[in-house]
């Protein structure tokens, strides 16, 4: 115990958990927990009044729901025999063979755009977009209901260009219902604050209503619908 | 809204309540005059209520439609020495409390001083219950494991059918002059009393009528001399309308209204019954006469509107009768509790939904008013337009309506031996409570302190706080091997708790049949007449008796807080566990927030805690349900608390789910406050596994930001949300909706948030009336951030 409170050095942590089980106030909690296939299922199960009266269902998402392809392939065909809908939040990164074995499983993907300019999309995300835009042109063949989700963060990804380009490259695909535009929040800088990780954002700004309305009319100028937040 | 309509909203809003001694000079003038000492009880009670109705005060405020006043005056409250004597001392309380206060002038407290008092002490009601009650009852009620409510206020607990729209009293008055021809008194030996009972109600329907002919003359008196030729007209109408009604069925809308006026200002004269009275379904008793008046071309649109929140004003001019002392404390509000169902299923079970159900709703919304309060009730059969009407005068954040899951009232009311069609036009009134109206007398009895019961188990009997032995000797808990052990204990202990507390009812109901008949109320309230009974005796048809649980969260969490960390981890032993409830947590932080964080609690659809709130549930259903009243009724349960979740957390030390000495209990069947970390879905989940058709009611509180509800979607979402409940047969929800910085932020500055209302229990108030204990317990409430 220091003088101001606990300290934690970090390097020494190897993930035991055991500071979080017996901190009494849940101070230090560990987020996620290994669970089996049935054990989420029973807690998919837990909602199913409410999936049956609002037409809602389960979303995989994440971190990354497709780097668990075998895990999450066993819970969507569970949810299928179930009749429960499944929506699958994904960025798109994974090998094009995981994407259709699970894809006739799902009933919308709500699938992420940030960057287009791939060198842009290199730096920001630290990988290229290219499997990403393949695996988005071929989903959109079969015809699966996909949603976009596209982050508005403002001077990283909020330029004509970026914002011509998306809406250019997802009017020529099918089945792609919308674009939703996610306004940038900070709300994630008191997570990184516990995680004792910096935040490298920290001069961004959340973008302004204008700003958000100036990016949908720009896109709806394609003839594409555009809605404000996850919906 | 309509200038008049606003006059006479802010004319209400603003008038404080103050006590008039007027109602006590009259009827103790009364009981002292020679007649009084002659006639039979019911005839006595019947003559006093004539005597009142008689020579009370009468006003028409300027630019009224529906006229009549309780006192003489909005916010001017009588009291009732009959049932409760105030003393000098509990007058100056009333006058100089910070909550919920009335205000006593000088002359009231001389009056009281030189006449009221004593004649009364010593023959009040409340007195005589005091007197009568054993040592066991008196050592549990002084523990705070139970309350009386009928120690201050007379039952009542009843509301009104479609009968007062039909007849008139003059048509009553022929049922009960044939009820008493067919008296048999060869054979009946009650028929004698029968008699003097039947007589008093037709004395009692003479007293109204007549006092309706009074404001019939004021009415004809102020139009002659008033200038202004519409309001000339209007007074005219006036008078025509208090010339018909209630002496005769109404003939349209604003008779329709005006007749339930006088009718529930004669219930409420005659006696203080709890929940005021009720006019129950107003939609459906109010609908053939709004469409006949519109087909006619009498009647508009907007007109029925302003009748109607006219008829709002009513209600709000009249505070609650005033409380001291624990009923005080059980019920902190100047409202009386009326409350007007809308929606619903008509009594051969079709859509009750009509155009007036949406006009109520719209004058609920505007006028914004604690009284009377309002519900929506919503069975399968119920257009979603409708509950989507409601969701968005709720959002916007004064409580009102409450929502209501009609299906589940039926199946409540079947399983208590209802007909059908009695279930059917039934509904909930006062906060939650079930009943078939019209037809049942329907009486809470008194709160029961469900963690006290844990407590007084845990100290083998005694009660911790006073040191005194209340309870049995179920066992010394250390000694106790298993958690079912615990439990045995805990149910024989709550079942000997229940049983004092029907002992001491069912002498307070002989006493109230013998002293307090209630000839008015019993001619509204069928079997009444035809069995020639008063309704505080049995004549209802239906005659139900509720002992209110309270705590079922506070219990839960702190009997799974003993089975887990005493029982199955063993973590601590139930010795140290005593012992910190003892010392209130001293110096044991960390232990407590592992209480709080580290243990299974019920709110969270995890059935470790549900199955233990299932349990005990259960255990208080059948210590209560089924028991016979001296009515030829029976004792259900149903879980509220009104605000008594605060008077009963004060008479509880630390217990074992990491709350602290005198901290508010949980309230209704939600979730202890905060205790609930899994979002509305998860709550709902856990309370829908209470078996709600046990119960004659159940309140569930959850608490919104009004972001969450700013567009189409949310408010959808919460629409989902409540019909979810209701498949999984939720009885009752309501919300507030306001953030919880706005809640302090009005604790610091009062003055600008005197117009903020909150749902309290079954009913909305001012936040700023509320006990600070109170203020800072509803901010509490688990604020959801997100679904």
């Amino acid at each position: 115990m220091a003088k101001q409170g606990i300290s934690i050095d970090r390097k020494k942590c190897s993930l035991c958990g055991d500071c979080s089980r017996v901190c009494p106030s849940d101070a230090l909690s560990i987020a996620g927990k290994q669970l089996s296939v049935k054990e989420v299922l029973e807690e998919i199960e837990k909602d199913r009044a409410f999936y049956e009266e609002s037409g809602g269902g389960v979303t995989f998402s994440g971190g990354e729901p497709l780097l668990q392809p075998e895990f999450l392939n066993a819970l969507l065909k569970e949810c299928k025999v179930r009749a429960i809908h499944t929506t699958l939040d994904t960025c798109g990164f994974a090998q094009p063979e995981i994407i259709e074995r699970i894809q006739s499983k799902v009933d919308v993907f709500l699938y992420d755009l940030k960057i287009m300019d791939d060198k842009k999309h290199r730096k920001y995300t630290g990988r290229s977009n290219e499997l990403i835009l393949r695996n988005l042109e071929k989903l959109a063949e079969s015809a699966r209901q996909i949603v976009i989700s596209f982050p508005v963060i403002p001077s990283i990804n909020d330029d004509e260009e970026n914002v011509m380009e998306t809406a250019k490259f997802v009017s020529s695909l099918r089945n792609v219902q919308q674009i939703n535009l996610l306004p940038y929040h900070r709300a994630g800088i008191e997570k990184y604050k516990s995680l004792g990780k910096p935040y490298k954002l920290d001069g961004i700004r959340p973008p302004t209503s204008q700003g958000i309305k100036s990016v949908k009319e720009r896109m709806e100028g394609f003839g594409i619908r555009v809605g404000i937040g996850g919906g | 809204m309509q200038e008049r309509i606003r006059k006479l909203r802010k004319q209400s809003v603003i008038a404080k309540p103050y006590i008039s001694p007027e109602r006590a000079i009259l009827i103790t003038k009364f009981y002292q005059s020679k007649i009084a000492k002659q006639v039979p009880v019911p005839v006595k009670r019947a003559l006093a209520f004539k005597h009142l109705l008689e020579n009370k005060k009468i006003r028409i405020n300027d630019g009224e439609l529906i006229v009549g006043e309780r006192g003489s005056a909005p916010k001017e409250t009588p009291t009732y020495p009959e049932i409760c004597c105030h003393t000098l001392e509990d007058l100056d309380v009333l006058n100089s409390r910070k909550k919920i206060p009335y205000a006593v002038d000088e002359r009231t407290m001389r009056v009281y001083r030189d006449k009221i008092i004593p004649f009364w002490k010593g023959r009040s009601i409340r007195d005589l219950i005091f007197d009568r009650m054993s040592d066991e009852w008196k050592s549990a009620f002084e523990a705070g494991v139970f309350t009386e409510f009928l120690e201050q206020r007379a039952p009542g607990h009843t509301v009104v059918d479609d009968k007062i729209y039909k007849k008139g009293l003059l048509d009553f008055k022929k049922d009960i002059a044939k009820s008493i021809e067919s008296l048999d008194f060869v054979k009946d030996t009650e028929a004698g009393e029968k008699r003097e009972e039947l007589k008093g109600m037709e004395i009692a329907a003479d007293a109204v009528i007549h006092y309706a002919e009074r404001h019939a003359e004021l009415a004809k008196g102020l139009a002659k001399k008033e200038r202004n030729t519409k309001r000339r007209k209007e007074l005219e109408k006036i008078a025509s309308v208090c010339s018909c009604v209630p002496a005769h069925a109404p003939r349209d809308f604003w008779e329709a209204l005006q007749c339930y006026w006088f009718i529930h200002l004669g219930v409420i004269s005659e006696l203080n019954p709890w929940d005021a009275f009720n006019p129950g379904r107003l939609d459906q008793h109010l609908y053939p006469f709004y469409t006949k008046d519109l087909e006619d071309g009498t009647l508009t649109k907007e007109q029925a509107k302003e009748l109607l929140q006219a008829f709002w004003v009513k209600f709000n001019n009249q505070p609650a009768p005033p409380k001291v002392g624990v009923t005080a404390e059980e019920s902190c509000t100047y409202t009386d509790f009326a409350l007007i169902n809308t929606g619903g299923v008509k009594a051969d079970g079709s859509d009750g939904v009509n155009e007036l159900s949406f006009l109520i709703l719209d004058v609920v919304e505007e006028m914004r008013l604690t009284q009377p309060s309002s519900m929506v009730q919503i069975s399968k059969k119920t257009p979603d337009r409708f509950l989507k009407r409601a969701v968005e005068i709720i959002k916007t954040g004064f409580g009102q309506p409450s929502v209501f899951n009609t299906d589940e009232i039926i199946q409540e009311l079947l399983r208590q031996g209802k007909r059908i069609e009695d279930a059917r036009n039934g509904g909930s009134s006062g906060c939650v409570e079930t009943g078939a109206f019209g037809k049942e007398s329907y009486i809470l009895t008194g709160y029961f302190n469900l963690p006290k019961i844990l407590e007084i188990t845990l100290h083998n009997g005694e009660d911790p706080r006073i040191g005194k032995k209340i309870g049995l000797e179920t066992g010394n808990p250390v000694k106790f091997g298993s958690f079912e052990e615990l439990f045995a204990a805990f149910r024989k202990q709550l079942n000997h708790f229940v049983d004092i507390k029907v002992e001491g009812n069912n002498i307070i109901e002989r006493l109230y049949a013998e002293h307090l008949p209630v000839p008015f109320l019993s001619i509204l309230i069928d079997d009444c007449v035809t069995k020639g009974r008063d309704y505080n005796d049995g004549g209802a048809r239906y005659n139900t008796n509720y002992i209110q649980g309270v705590g079922l969260g506070t219990t839960t969490d702190s009997l799974a807080s003993l089975k887990y960390n005493v029982f199955d981890k063993r973590y601590i032993t139930m010795k140290k566990m005593i012992s910190l409830l003892k010392t209130n947590y001293d110096r044991q932080e960390p232990l407590r927030q592992r209480l709080l964080n580290k243990t299974p609690k019920y709110g969270n659809d995890d059935d470790y805690a549900d199955s233990i709130m299932k349990d005990i549930f259960e255990a208080y259903f059948e210590a209560v349900d089924g028991r016979p009243n001296t009515k030829g009724g029976y004792y259900r349960i149903n879980l509220l608390p009104t605000t008594v979740h605060i008077y009963f957390g004060k008479t509880v030390e630390a217990t074992p789910d990491g709350r602290k000495t005198g901290e508010p209990l949980s309230e209704g069947v939600s979730p202890v406050q905060g205790a609930d970390r899994k979002g509305p879905t998860a709550v709902i989940k856990s309370v829908a596994k209470i078996d709600h058709v046990k119960t004659g009611g159940t309140l569930l509180n959850q608490k919104f930001t009004p972001q969450l509800l700013a567009d189409e979607i949310g408010m959808n979402k919460l629409a989902q949300l409540i019909r979810t409940y209701f498949k999984l047969d939720g009885h009752h929800i309501q919300f507030n909706v306001v953030s919880s910085g706005m809640l302090r932020d009005a604790q610091k500055h009062p003055e600008r948030y005197r117009d903020l209302i909150v749902r309290v229990a079954g009913y909305s108030d001012y936040f700023v009336d509320l006990s600070v204990d109170l203020q800072n317990e509803i901010i509490k409430r688990t604020e959801h951030a997100s679904f």
